[in-house]
């Protein structure tokens, strides 16, 4: 038990030295950009106002208020103490509305819109790709090539076709928002059935692509296995092949199930463009709101929540893994 | 060394990708020499010209006439100012006006025409029907008319003493001009864009920036990932650790955040291609430094290696004639893979507005950018976006065969 104590401490110590440094990045790096967000806030409030006493008084009055007229330092130190608070402060682009609540009403969205389509993705990728390894010939032929294909399409290129084919020539879903423009969300069927048809293409565009990597890596995962020496002794003594496919398969799936963790972690950084492709109200459409408007609270808050979730994500692997895989701790200790 | 090129092209995939790669790169560096046009001035006055020939209107009435006596001249002309659709709308408005059904044959062009021309009243209104259905019929109307006629057109100039219009020639219905003797055509292969811009001449040149950008990003990507891992496997000790400590951040931190905030951090003005192409090669060396690190420890006391060390050769010697050419097959294949996910990087970081300043060069991510932000897609212009995504696509396959087929050659666990 000492080994799996001083292994999950070195981890555990490694996970707060990353998300010190990037959380010190997600503060610093926006906050560098030239220009002043806030003065083009203020350009925006004080349209038409011709008194300058009285746009300078405005100017002032924000930049009080969003703490920028601080030295960057102490500016970081309230951010701090902030955070530690669960307060992002306010958004420039969506001012009166603070950065949480902004992210609140958007990371459901993603989340409902990300983690099914990965398991499904997941699934269906993992079927084929053991499929063809197994069967090969005519089906691996056809198989790998479109896969190798469909995985290769950039992420944008398959939003923008799906989006073009059923959306704009066949009709038969929406090409933009979570729901009907026309409808206030409620709990009613018709709000409900309206989610439903604007959550399609989102939904299948990234579906497509996590076919085809998962496809791509289970085939080449289970080759490896079926050459194994294992899969030769086993049929010398005559066990039977279903059986030995069972163990085949069992052991290729190790490093797809890591797969599968990632990209549940990475999975709002996955898709971000799938969402903003087709406006759905997600964390990727919010991030790219922040940006054109030059919110750095809102952009240092996304991009914190996605390293946030990717850093934990990370963490629980490797604890995991150290159960499943008692090689992986000792490999860390050489 | 021989042996080893032929072994590497024996494989199909490599072959294909290679060739796959070979012709796009060709086609970037032929195709300015054919059409010296600079790729983002701006030809066309409005949005989305469709593909085709474009043949100068005025030039063509001074050209050479012949005369073609062609059997479907007349239904193909008016075939094109009067299709189905346009049928069904006429009969629309006629049944609303109160002309029974039965009567109107939309097969019937001249008959159909001639009930048009009878009962068709710009001034009225029909009941429930929405402006802009009136302001179509009034469209429809005026481009209907003299459609039956026989005669000519006549051209006429100002003249430029009394001010009067002169006939100066006409044109009968059976005229035509050899589109060789026309002294301004225009081919545009691919339409304009949204700013008037030849797409297939921009898209080349969009390709070639956006390859060097992928070289440039894959470049540095695998020179600071080789040069680290070396460094950080051969000698070890501290230098080791500071090295590990390092990969090991940037390896958890999602590269795709990294790459938005420092764009973003770097401003508008001041990304150029270039920039954006180190940028993305100083955020993607993580992967390289821990697979040549690995490699490069499992190498280190490989007897031929000590040997090396025992006859009192340099560090630099050892590294490079005895370690490096065990790992060039893989730093090889990691160097290929950096360049398609630097042209895919540049283009995620373009849709999402932080891409090179749109001003000096078109590359893939940007040419997407601005069709989607002009609503292409929605707008049913494929011309503007399809050849786009489709390069994309082609380069990012051919580099992943290049990379399979590789794999298949050094890696013989895969081979089938």
């Amino acid at each position: 038990m000492k080994g799996y104590r001083r292994y999950f401490l070195n981890k555990a110590l490694w996970f707060l030295v990353t998300l010190v440094c990037a959380f010190i990045l997600n503060f610093f790096l926006p906050r560098l950009m030239p220009g002043d967000p806030v003065a083009a806030i203020v350009a925006r409030m004080a349209q038409g106002m011709s008194n300058a006493t009285g746009v300078q008084a405005i100017y002032q009055q924000y930049t009080e208020l969003f703490g920028t007229n601080k030295p960057l330092l102490q500016q970081f130190f309230i951010y701090v103490n902030n955070v530690l608070h669960g307060n992002f402060g306010f958004s420039f682009s969506f001012y009166p509305r603070t950065v949480a609540s902004v992210i609140k009403s958007s990371i459901w969205w993603t989340i409902c819109l990300q983690f099914p389509a990965i398991i499904v993705g997941w699934l269906i990728g993992n079927t084929l790709g053991a499929l063809a390894a197994y069967r090969k010939k005519g089906f691996d032929k056809v198989l790998m090539p479109v896969s190798i294909f469909v995985s290769n399409f950039p992420a944008f290129g398959m939003a923008v076709i799906l989006m073009v084919v059923f959306g704009v020539g066949l009709k038969w879903f929406p090409t933009s928002g979570g729901y009907g423009f026309d409808l206030i969300p409620n709990l009613s069927w018709k709000f409900i059935w309206s989610v439903i048809v604007h959550y399609q293409l989102p939904f299948w565009s990234i579906v497509l692509i996590a076919i085809g990597m998962q496809a791509i890596g289970m085939r080449s995962m289970a080759i490896y296995e079926l050459n194994a020496d294992y899969v030769k002794y086993s049929r010398f003594m005559g066990i039977k092949d279903r059986k030995i496919i069972r163990y085949v398969f069992r052991n290729a799936m190790l490093p797809q199930v890591t797969g599968l963790a990632l990209s549940i972690g990475t999975m709002v950084g996955g898709a971000l463009v799938a969402e903003i492709i087709f406006s759905y109200p997600g964390l990727g459409y919010t991030m790219l709101n922040a940006i054109m408007g030059g919110d750095y609270p809102l952009i240092s808050a996304t991009t914190l929540i996605v390293t946030l979730m990717v850093l934990t994500t990370m963490f629980l692997i490797d604890i995991i893994y150290a159960f499943i895989d008692p090689r992986i701790k000792a490999a860390q200790f050489d | 060394m021989k042996h080893m090129i032929r072994q590497v092209f024996r494989p199909g995939k490599f072959l294909f990708g290679f060739i796959l790669f070979l012709a796009l790169l060709l086609m970037t560096i032929v195709y300015p020499l054919i059409i010296k046009d600079a790729p983002l001035a701006i030809i066309g006055r409005g949005t989305f010209f469709p593909p085709g020939i474009y043949m100068n209107v005025f030039d063509s009435i001074g050209s050479p006439q012949y005369t073609l006596m062609l059997d479907d001249a007349a239904a193909n002309r008016i075939g094109s100012k009067l299709g189905n659709a346009e049928r069904l709308a006429m009969k629309e408005w006629l049944v609303a006006d109160g002309i029974p059904g039965n009567e109107i044959d939309i097969a019937n062009t001249e008959k159909l025409i001639e009930q048009w021309e009878n009962n068709y009243d710009p001034a009225q209104s029909i009941a429930g029907m929405t402006y802009a259905k009136q302001l179509y019929y009034q469209r429809l109307n005026t481009s209907l008319q003299g459609i039956l006629s026989i005669e000519g057109a006549i051209i006429a100039g100002n003249n430029p003493e009394s001010g009067v219009l002169e006939e100066s020639n006409s044109v009968a219905q059976t005229d035509y001009v050899n589109i060789r003797e026309v002294p301004n055509v225009r081919v545009l292969p691919l339409g304009t864009d949204n700013f008037g811009r030849d797409v297939l001449t921009e898209l080349v040149s969009a390709l070639a920036t956006s390859l060097k950008i992928g070289f440039v990003a894959g470049t540095v990507a695998t020179l600071i990932g080789l040069t680290l891992g070396l460094l950080s496997g051969y000698i070890g000790g501290l230098i080791d650790d500071i090295i590990m400590f390092f990969t090991n951040i940037f390896t958890v931190i999602p590269t795709f955040v990294l790459l938005i905030l420092i764009s973003f951090s770097i401003g508008q003005e001041h990304r150029g291609a270039f920039t954006i192409a180190v940028v993305i090669g100083f955020t993607s060396w993580v992967w390289t430094t821990r697979a040549v690190r690995a490699q490069v420890i499992s190498l280190r006391n490989r007897d031929h290696v000590n040997l090396s060390k025992l006859s009192g050769h340099s560090i630099a010697h050892i590294i490079v004639a005895d370690i490096l050419p065990y790992i060039a097959s893989y730093v090889v294949m990691a160097f290929i893979l950096q360049i398609s996910s630097g042209i895919l990087m540049e283009a995620g970081l373009s849709i999402l507005g932080l891409g090179p300043k749109t001003t000096e060069v078109p590359t893939l991510g940007l040419m997407m950018n601005w069709a989607m932000i002009y609503q292409a897609p929605t707008l049913g212009k494929w011309w503007a976006y399809l050849p786009v995504v489709v390069t994309i696509a082609l380069i990012t396959f051919s580099m992943n065969l290049m990379n399979t087929g590789l794999d298949q050659v050094f890696n013989p666990a895969l081979r089938d």
